[in-house]
């Protein structure tokens, strides 16, 4: 079995050696690295995508906005999942962002997985039949994953969760008043003797 | 005296090579919290199957609440014509791994096949270090013969060596398949860092003298001693090394950071004691005598490192007169005193001896400190886009103020170019003008590209964010992210040209041993040197009732 120290190294060295600049490599590797972690085929894809790309390099996102395509040309996951993770912040208010025409979308995976734990938000990702749920880079929910996964998507559809409850106010009610059967009712003596008992709060 | 505000001390000086490249070993270094972490372990020896001639298997065993740390050895015959320290070696007399847990015989059968091999065997994430040594023929047959005809060794010749073995590596985190770091590093006794690569260099040394022990016994069972313990204590394990430890230095910032940042901060701590107390002062005052014996067997063919050694001794000498003279426990604030009449008088070397040594006495200020040498790089990884090119660029001209001056039009100032070779796999350095290779240069010339990043950035519009800079520019992301770290951890760059013409590698190794615990620093040419380790260390079934200060002990 390959350590992921050796993933990181060799995802690193070997995207350098496609084409991308040292930083970005270093971003594919700790990417690489986060994708196996969660079980999900970073090694195969990126080993696809590097020799596709070998005879031509995709070209940069030079901005991202609601809706991104680039003409009938593909886009470069990695390019598009950097620049994302570059302006999270600021692309939170858009609520919701699509990208045309990505190539192994499943190499953008971990960038987003990152945004999201800077934004501290959770993040739904779909496209083809798949999504995956990501949770502040610690975790990730997928429906339909496939083995192999696709080399091309028409859309990724990437949406922000709000930071709200996943229960309803009776949900809690109701576990709230089983949690205070672990409380003990305080007699007179102990709220005589509680913290400031005896002091004037008027000093 | 009212209190004094002692201040850390500048990165842009303490940062620099010469300095970095003056460090010492200190209570912080690794093999001495090593030691004090796992003398309370239960020490054992549970496999020992040498042949006469000491090749064969060992296992020796670390153990405490139901947690094992176990190093297996491997040791085989080599003809003399293979054994090599250099990195381009396949064979080694020995091979080493430590194994998480007592290993099965079917791991022990497993590792057979592939430790020996070391970079082209595959290790598991059962295994934690792995290593390889080469006996030092001439201290090893004459320890060997001496003591198979009932003799012990000759001291002055062991005192010239210093160690029976010399490990030429030792790996760990990930590599050739071992266990990556984040499996491990929630265990309290591993959170300092490098402590089972240290492990595993203090299990070595037990075996060196048990199989020494063995050979002569079976080559003289009537005849044959058992090596003097005075003599053994004094022997530790060598270690050559060459330029792969120079890049990791630069590739963990933040670990490197944590490292400089305790020595810092334990200097503040010491140098703001407003009462230095009798015990305290006699403390440091023996250390100091007795370390001295260290300097005196340090010997060395360099000429650069036997300058530096020339400097310590004459500096030592002053500073002995300062002492007598000039310094009293009456005296409110006696270490800032002492701290600043060092500064201003003595060199480096001697600055940064004195300056490990006036930790001797303060295990409440070093204790707690230890701990926080390791770093969890991924939290800084990230860079704030959102950022303005404003607050990039002023990171830049206050962290990074004597690199951007550099003139890097100059040849002299690009002078190196850093590679990884093909063959192994290993960091090396060649100059640009005269080899070829640069093209794949390794993105180790930091100031270079930082100042780089500092002429784009004077000629970006300052309103515009770090995410809209980084599209036009991202040959140069790997340093926009150290800069952005080095605005947290002011101690994670080096303040100088790593490609400079003016370069001494050995600098940037010494660092890094130095936070090891190792000594004697013997450089073979700018680009290796030799080392040694737990000398003087307590033996195994010593461990127990050791005391902090053996790296003073010894008479080597």
């Amino acid at each position: 079995m390959r350590s992921f120290s050796e993933i990181d190294t060799t995802a690193k060295r070997a995207s350098k050696a496609a084409g991308f600049s040292w930083g970005v490599a270093e971003e594919i590797g700790k990417s690489i690295r986060s994708l196996e972690l969660f079980g999900l085929p970073g090694i195969i894809n990126l080993n696809n995508y590097l020799k596709k790309i070998k005879q031509k390099h995709p070209k940069k996102i030079e901005k991202i906005e609601k809706e991104n395509k680039t003409g009938d040309k593909e886009l470069c996951p990695i390019y598009s999942g950097v620049a994302f993770l570059d302006r999270c912040l600021e692309l939170e208010k858009l609520k919701s962002i699509k990208f045309y025409n990505v190539s192994y979308p499943l190499l953008m995976l971990p960038f987003i997985s990152r945004a999201s734990e800077i934004m501290s938000k959770k993040i739904l990702v779909q496209y083809d039949n798949t999504s995956f749920l990501l949770n502040f880079d610690k975790s990730l929910f997928s429906k339909n994953i496939e083995k192999q996964a696709p080399s091309l998507t028409n859309e990724v559809t990437i949406e922000f969760i709000e930071n709200k409850n996943s229960f309803s106010e009776q949900d809690w009610k109701e576990l709230y008043k089983l949690s205070e059967e672990t409380f003990v009712d305080e007699s007179e003596s102990s709220k005589t003797k509680a913290a400031g008992a005896g002091l004037t709060d008027n000093d | 005296m009212n209190k004094i505000d002692i201040k850390l001390r500048d990165p842009n000086k303490i940062m620099k090579l010469s300095r970095l490249g003056s460090f010492h070993q200190s209570k912080l270094s690794f093999l001495r919290s090593f030691i004090r972490e796992f003398k309370s372990w239960e020490y054992k020896r549970n496999i020992f199957e040498l042949d006469k001639d000491g090749y064969g298997v060992a296992v020796y065993s670390f153990e405490k609440n139901k947690r094992n740390y176990s190093l297996i050895c491997f040791s085989q015959y080599i003809n003399p014509n293979e054994r090599s320290d250099r990195v381009i070696a396949t064979k080694w007399d020995a091979a080493f791994v430590l194994h998480d847990g007592i290993p099965a015989r079917e791991d022990i059968n497993r590792l057979k096949e592939n430790v020996p091999k070391q970079e082209i065997g595959r290790m598991s994430y059962k295994e934690l270090t792995l290593s390889r040594a080469n006996k030092s023929v001439r201290a090893f047959d004459h320890v060997v013969d001496s003591l198979s005809s009932g003799k012990q060794p000759n001291k002055d010749l062991l005192s010239k060596v210093g160690y029976l073995y010399r490990t030429t590596a030792v790996y760990g985190s990930g590599k050739f398949g071992l266990a990556d770091r984040f499996r491990i590093k929630d265990r309290k006794e591993i959170y300092g860092p490098f402590r089972l690569e240290m492990m595993l260099v203090y299990l070595v040394r037990q075996f060196t003298f048990d199989q020494v022990n063995h050979i002569a016994q079976h080559r003289n069972p009537d005849k044959a001693v058992r090596l003097d313990e005075n003599i053994a204590r004094n022997l530790g394990i060598g270690n050559s090394t060459g330029l792969g430890m120079a890049p990791f230095i630069v590739n963990h910032p933040t670990l490197l950071h944590k490292w400089i940042y305790s020595r810092e901060k334990a200097l503040k701590e010491i140098r703001s004691i407003e009462n230095v107390n009798l015990h305290e002062f006699n403390f440091f005052k023996e250390c100091l005598v007795k370390s001295k014996t260290i300097i005196d067997t340090w010997l060395t063919d360099s000429q650069y490192q036997n300058k530096k050694i020339n400097s310590l001794k004459t500096d030592l000498v002053k500073f002995d007169q300062f002492l007598e003279k000039d310094c009293s426990i009456k005296a409110k604030y006696l270490w800032n005193t002492i701290y600043l009449w060092v500064e201003k008088n003595l060199n480096e070397e001697c600055i940064e001896y004195i300056v490990s040594m006036m930790m001797e006495p303060y295990d409440k200020i070093i204790e707690p400190l230890i701990n926080n040498m390791s770093s969890d790089e991924e939290k800084y990884f990230s860079i704030p886009g959102h950022k303005k090119i404003s607050y990039l660029r002023k990171i830049l001209e206050k962290k990074y103020q004597s690199i951007i001056k550099i003139n890097f039009k100059e040849k002299n100032s690009t002078a190196n170019f850093w590679f990884i070779s093909k063959n192994k796999e290993e960091p090396r350095v060649a100059n640009r003008y005269e080899e070829n290779g640069a093209e794949l240069e390794q993105p180790l010339a930091i100031a270079r590209d930082i100042k780089f990043l500092y002429e784009r950035v004077l000629k970006a519009n300052e309103s515009l964010t770090v995410a809209d800079f980084l599209l036009n520019n991202d040959d140069l992301r790997h340093v926009v992210r150290r800069a952005f770290i080095v605005d947290q951890f002011p101690y994670s760059e080096i303040q100088d040209n790593t490609i400079g013409a003016s370069l001494i590698p050995i600098d940037m190794l010494r660092l890094k041993l130095s936070f090891f615990g190792a000594v004697k620093f013997d450089p073979r040419s700018d680009k290796w040197l030799r080392i040694n380790m737990y000398q003087g260390a307590p033996l195994s079934h010593e461990l127990k009732s050791s005391n902090d200060t053996w790296v003073y002990n010894s008479f080597n």
